[in-house]
């Protein structure tokens, strides 16, 4: 039986970074600034986007995409209550939204009325960061009650990042979490990262968050 | 974990170059996957042998070839290859370093019977 070897060279998710490039394109033709919003299970994505939504709308025309391992729409109502489109994306189970996923769920919404879309990805710390979805910038929701070993932990997440969120700073004075050590491991996975320090409960630093992505919208319209 | 979407990857990706070379079966595939990627080997030939059944890249043996995390030390230019992770520099112990290699994930190739 005559053998050979067939070079191929392919990054294996490259399907996926294909439609991502899709996606990137649709936000770019809309001029949608995308979020690919990340975080561990009960950080405070959902707290955190409704923040932003308080913040910023209708100012700013604000779309949501829940990415949800179970079809269950407790995110979604919570953001459609807010004013705000709300898409609801069904995993099955999975683990991480990918781009395939990501572009079923844009179709559904009307980009050119968006100026802000918001994607919350599952809560997992590992699967969604292996993922380019098209968005244009990364964004975790770390928070204080996970701990402090965090980045020195999750590597991978921390280094894709573009901005990270410390939530629930009001629970400082309660657990214990050295700040030092938390961005002593952030620091070297992604040095000089933009960080903002949050709470979704008495709303500190939300504003320099609102204005940090007001900048960033208006920078990206500008291009 | 997402073995399963990556398997179900490797496993398009394979069957698409070896149509094009017009194979009969596919033997082996080689993977050249660096430390620095949290995939783990077993999984992706567990899926493997789930997912390839009745295909022609059915029983192909996965070779993993890992790719060590190697770094360069900002500071003081320094290159050694990190085991553990977030080591500091053995050098001058500056934890301000830059990925040289270690996030390779592709397909490299496939071996064939015609």
């Amino acid at each position: 039986m005559p053998l050979s070897r067939v070079p191929v060279v392919e990054k294996i998710l490259s399907a996926n970074d294909q439609v991502a490039e899709t996606n990137r394109q649709m936000f770019d033709a809309s001029g949608v600034y995308a979020i690919n919003l990340m975080a561990s299970p009960g950080a405070g994505k959902t707290s955190f986007i409704l923040k932003t939504i308080q913040a910023l709308s209708p100012e700013v025309k604000i779309g949501v995409i829940e990415g949800d391992t179970a079809p269950v729409t407790i995110d979604a109502d919570k953001i459609s209550a807010a004013g705000v489109p709300a898409v609801q994306i069904n995993t099955g189970g999975e683990c991480h939204l990918d781009a395939v996923m990501l572009k079923a769920g844009i179709l559904q919404l009307q980009l050119e009325t968006l100026d802000l879309l918001i994607v919350e990805n599952v809560g997992n710390l590992i699967c969604p960061a292996a993922f380019n979805l098209g968005t244009h910038i990364n964004v975790l929701v770390a928070s204080i009650p996970e701990g402090d070993d965090k980045p020195y932990k999750y590597p991978n997440i921390y280094r894709g990042l573009d901005v990270l969120i410390i939530n629930k700073i009001d629970l400082m004075p309660y657990i214990d979490f050295n700040m030092d050590y938390f961005r002593q491991g952030v620091e070297i996975l992604n040095p000089g990262l933009i960080t903002f320090a949050v709470s979704c409960k008495t709303s500190e630093g939300i504003d320099a968050w609102a204005e940090w992505i007001r900048q960033s919208i208006r920078q990206y319209k500008r291009t | 974990m997402h073995e399963l979407a990556v398997t179900e990857s490797i496993l398009a990706i394979t069957l698409k170059h070896a149509e094009k070379a017009a194979a009969r079966r596919v033997t082996d595939i080689h993977l050249v996957i660096g430390q620095l990627s949290s995939i783990v080997d077993d999984s992706v030939q567990f899926y493997w042998d789930m997912i390839s059944e009745n295909t022609m890249a059915q029983g192909a043996k996965l070779h993993f070839n890992r790719i060590a995390a190697r770094m360069k030390c900002m500071s003081c230019g320094q290159e050694y290859e990190m085991e553990h992770r977030l080591e500091p520099c053995p050098a001058c112990q500056s934890y301000s370093l830059q990925v040289m290699a270690g996030e390779e994930f592709y397909l490299d190739s496939i071996e064939v019977e015609n």
